[in-house]
């Protein structure tokens, strides 16, 4: 199927210019790559702009309540194993009240793709502070003297959490996007993508991210040096920072003796 | 008298609970119904505890609050048992002879047999003191020597063997002390007429997660927390045997949406807790209903609010359960009536959640959850948690995920499931599951929600009524305070009194149309429920204000007793 054939006709409600086009268009892109059938597969997501993307798509959808993203696409992947989940939503939603599902969806590594577009804003309430937002930025009336405390590094909380696969991409950059996107898909195990993804209307200053941003070639698999690569990180380098595979969970235990026995026996304690 | 209540008391580490435990175990083999209720002091680990056993030739499935008999090991701390092991004039001592100083509250004509445990114990070369005892009750069950050692040795065959023949002595010590023929005479009356091999020895919260697995759930998310932990962990144990899966969730508001996506998946699934977890589940409890996802959750009540009295029991989750959502949101509550029906209730909740695609709570209570029963196994459930899917090709053209069907219930299409693919959503939206914040597709889908439950056969389930329709007085109850409600009942009987009790495993929505004819027989409505603000009650007055409901309301950590409920309805004399 054509990129296109994954769009499912319903309007997005985004503003022109919003960075989240471009993102579901390397989400449709990486389908397409990879010829998904899209009853295979699921868009799972909480609240915001970011967050209303399944609907766009022709796969399967789950549009949540905010920050749940994780633990819904958790519980599908757990309870149905041979469905791709792609989990996807913004800064707020994954990384303020979801912060604590993202740290475990690391750590317990289910094997699913995360992409955060990360605009460093409230887009969908217009326009507060999230917990990526510089702490010198003053243009929300709820923090007027900008939140004057320093912004979440989510690639290195990614790194310290566990995750196997973390990278950022960048969403005015859709086929590159894409091909990281088929890359996260490949990857078994938790996968974690920060696209930088401009809210034009609340934070306009982020177009200049097309002149700011680089490439990063130098992928790890030591923890190490990923580490020492994040904390050192401007914010603005897109790629694939770390990809160290290691055993997704549910670990695998084999087929079991004797299915649905003992259940009962397990009562007559007389 | 009908049965005996026996109550076992000692510091840390003097085994009271084992020594219950074991004492059951023997009941049960003699063929006596029985019941047991473990207390301990709020330290994790060697505080205090105290066994209490009732056991009766027939079933049993309360308290009634006396206590016949009182096994002391150790009268340090008695005092905080003192609300929950009241002795009375009756109740005849058993005390250890270094058990120390009788507390104040044991009145001076109680009769008190003294026993030199540790002594006994010694002379067989055994440091068991609470095994004397239970060799003791053992020969006062009427069992034989050889079943008890056989169960003791059982009971510690993790032990190193010689700890295991020490214990055993213990027992065969007691079993042969003389003391036993004056306890004997206690039991006189309540022998059962045949022992038994098939009976179960089990509490609410395992029968809980039978009847969820035996119905079908494959799907489970927990997150730890008193007293609905042990559901959780008796499903990990059976799960995977059976091809499901459990996640522990990093919180609640995890476990309930990881139940949600297993159940958009089309497993059947399933979180328990208990208040505290209960109300950070809320909001997705909410996507539940607006996203028509099947989801249970068992809610295991124990005191509150906040965290309360974690390790006793209260229904005070009530108005969270039937009120607790945000927006207009239909959902099912029901309620187990006993320890046996944690086991369908479970099972019936996890068979209408998938049937009606929402949220389904059950309401058991740290009681029913916790306190071992012995009792007959149930007939395995005829409930089954069945998803009612896109039938024919003709419905899967333009398949509509949110069809306004006659019934409220749309065919559910699960991923993998070719042409009908759609997006879930908690926003409002249109038959094809497309946002959509129009005043038409949002009173649409209200109506259908609502719909879909409202007009639910929900078959004669949704309660039981015991009694004459003659009675003029009619008790009204849910959940654990049914068990003392019926014993009530036989009292009031016995009495002269004729009073007939309505207890509901349907709480939400209740079926009006067929309450009404039952309540109209009697004179009399009285509400019996334990929680402090009769949160019940007022919601009955709220359906039906034309019944004038009374209210006896108490709440926990204490059980309400079958005779608080008597002297309420001999004080309401007509
Ligand atoms: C429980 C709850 N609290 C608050 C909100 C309001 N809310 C909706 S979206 C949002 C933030 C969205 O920001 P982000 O996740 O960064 O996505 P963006 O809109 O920028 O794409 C908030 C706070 C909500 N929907 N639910
Ligand atoms: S407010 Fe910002 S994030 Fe939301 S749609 Fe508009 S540009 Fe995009």
């Amino acid at each position: 199927m054509k990129a296109k054939e994954y769009k499912s006709g319903v309007k997005p409600i985004w503003c022109p210019g919003c960075g989240h086009f471009g993102v579901f268009n390397a989400i449709t892109k990486a389908l397409a790559a990879v010829d998904a059938k899209p009853e295979d597969y699921a868009l799972i997501s909480g609240i915001g702009c970011s967050s209303r993307l399944p609907a766009y798509a022709t796969t399967y959808g789950f549009h949540g309540v905010h920050g749940r993203a994780l633990p819904v696409a958790t519980g599908l992947k757990v309870a149905r194993p041979e469905i791709h989940v792609i989990a996807v939503g913004g800064d707020g939603d994954g990384f303020s009240i979801g912060g604590n599902h993202f740290l475990h969806a690391c750590r317990r590594n289910v094997d699913m793709v995360y992409i955060v577009m990360d605009n460093q804003v409230y887009g969908m309430t217009k326009g507060q502070a999230s917990p990526t937002t510089p702490a010198d930025w003053r243009d929300s009336k709820l923090t007027p003297r900008g939140p004057e405390i320093p912004p979440l590094q989510p690639l290195a909380m990614a790194l310290a959490a566990g995750a196997g696969f973390i990278a950022r991409g960048y969403g005015g950059d859709p086929n590159g996007l894409a091909a990281m996107i088929h890359e996260a898909m490949a990857f078994r195990g938790f996968a974690f993508i920060q696209v930088l993804s401009q809210c034009i209307t609340f934070v306009p200053e982020q177009q200049a991210w097309k002149e700011l941003i680089t490439e990063f070639n130098e992928t790890t698999d030591d923890p190490a040096r990923a580490g020492a690569i994040l904390h050192g990180d401007n914010g603005l380098r897109k790629g694939v920072f770390y990809r160290n595979p290691r055993p997704s969970w549910p670990v695998s235990h084999g087929p079991v003796a004797e299915p649905g026995s003992g259940a009962r026996e397990g009562f007559l304690a007389l | 008298m009908e049965s005996i209540t026996v109550a076992i008391t000692g510091a840390g580490g003097a085994g009271a609970i084992s020594s219950g435990e074991l004492l059951l175990r023997l009941a049960g083999r003699q063929g006596y119904f029985g019941m047991l209720k473990k207390t301990f002091s709020p330290q994790i680990r060697g505080g205090e505890s105290a066994a209490i056993l009732r056991l009766s030739p027939q079933p049993v499935e309360t308290f009634d609050g006396v206590i016949h008999l009182l096994i002391a090991l150790d009268w340090h701390n008695f005092a905080r048992f003192s609300d929950e092991v009241p002795i009375s004039a009756e109740t005849l001592v058993v005390q250890d002879v270094q058990a120390g100083t009788p507390p104040d509250n044991v009145p001076d004509g109680a009769e008190t047999i003294t026993i030199d445990g540790a002594g006994v114990a010694a002379g067989v070369e055994s440091g068991w003191v609470n095994m004397v005892f239970v060799g003791l009750m053992a020969r006062v069950l009427g069992s034989d020597v050889d079943t008890v050692e056989a169960l003791v040795a059982q009971r510690f065959r993790r032990h190193p063997e010689a700890t295991g023949q020490a214990a055993v002595r213990a027992a065969r010590a007691g079993f042969s002390l003389t003391e036993a023929e004056r306890l004997r005479a206690l039991m006189s009356e309540l022998r059962p007429t045949r022992a038994v091999a098939d009976r179960w020895l089990a509490n609410g919260n395992q029968l809980a997660g039978l009847g969820a697995l035996e119905a079908g759930i494959r799907f489970v998310a927990a997150y730890p927390i008193t007293p609905a932990s042990d559901v959780l962990e008796w499903l990990a144990g059976h799960l995977e045997a059976s091809g499901g899966n459990l996640v522990q969730a990093e919180d609640e508001l995890a476990a309930i949406n990881m139940v949600i996506g297993a159940g958009f998946g089309g497993v059947p699934a399933m979180t328990a807790t208990s208040g505290p977890g209960l109300a950070l589940m809320s909001e997705g409890m909410g996507l539940a209903v607006a996203s028509e996802t099947p989801v249970l959750v068992l809610n295991v009540m124990r005191g509150g609010p906040s965290t309360g009295i974690p390790t006793k029991s209260e229904q005070s989750d009530f108005n969270l359960a039937v009120y607790g959502l945000h927006g207009d949101a239909p959902h099912v509550v029901l309620a187990c009536q006993s320890v046996a029906d944690c086991y369908h209730t479970t099972a019936w909740g996890a068979a209408l959640a998938s049937e009606l695609q929402t949220l389904v709570i059950v309401l058991s209570d740290q009681f029913l959850g916790q306190s071992m029963q012995i009792l007959d196994a149930p007939e395995t459930t005829l409930y089954r948690a069945e998803r009612f899917k896109p039938a024919d090709s003709s419905e899967v053209d333009g398949y509509r995920r949110y069809r306004d069907t006659a019934s409220g219930i749309s065919p559910m299409a699960v991923p993998g499931d070719a042409h009908c693919m759609y997006t879930a959503d908690g926003l409002e939206h249109t038959e094809s599951a497309v946002p959509s914040p129009r005043a038409g597709d949002h009173q649409r889908q209200l109506d259908k929600r609502q719909r879909k439950i409202a007009q639910h056969d929900f078959g004669d389930s949704w309660y039981t009524l015991v009694g004459s329709a003659r009675a003029d007085t009619l008790l009204i109850c849910f959940g654990a305070v049914t068990a003392s409600a019926r014993e009530a009942l036989t009292a009031l009987a016995t009495g002269g009194r004729s009073v007939a009790l309505l207890s509901f495993r349907l709480l939400c929505p209740l079926p009006l149309d067929q309450l009404e004819p039952i309540l109209t027989c009697y004179e009399r409505h009285w509400v019996v429920e334990q929680n402090h603000s009769g949160q019940f009650c007022h919601y009955l007055r709220s359906l039906m204000p034309a019944v004038a409901f009374r209210s006896l309301a108490r709440q926990g950590p204490l059980l309400i007793t079958p005779r608080e409920i008597v002297d309420a309805i001999v004080g309401d004399s007509l």
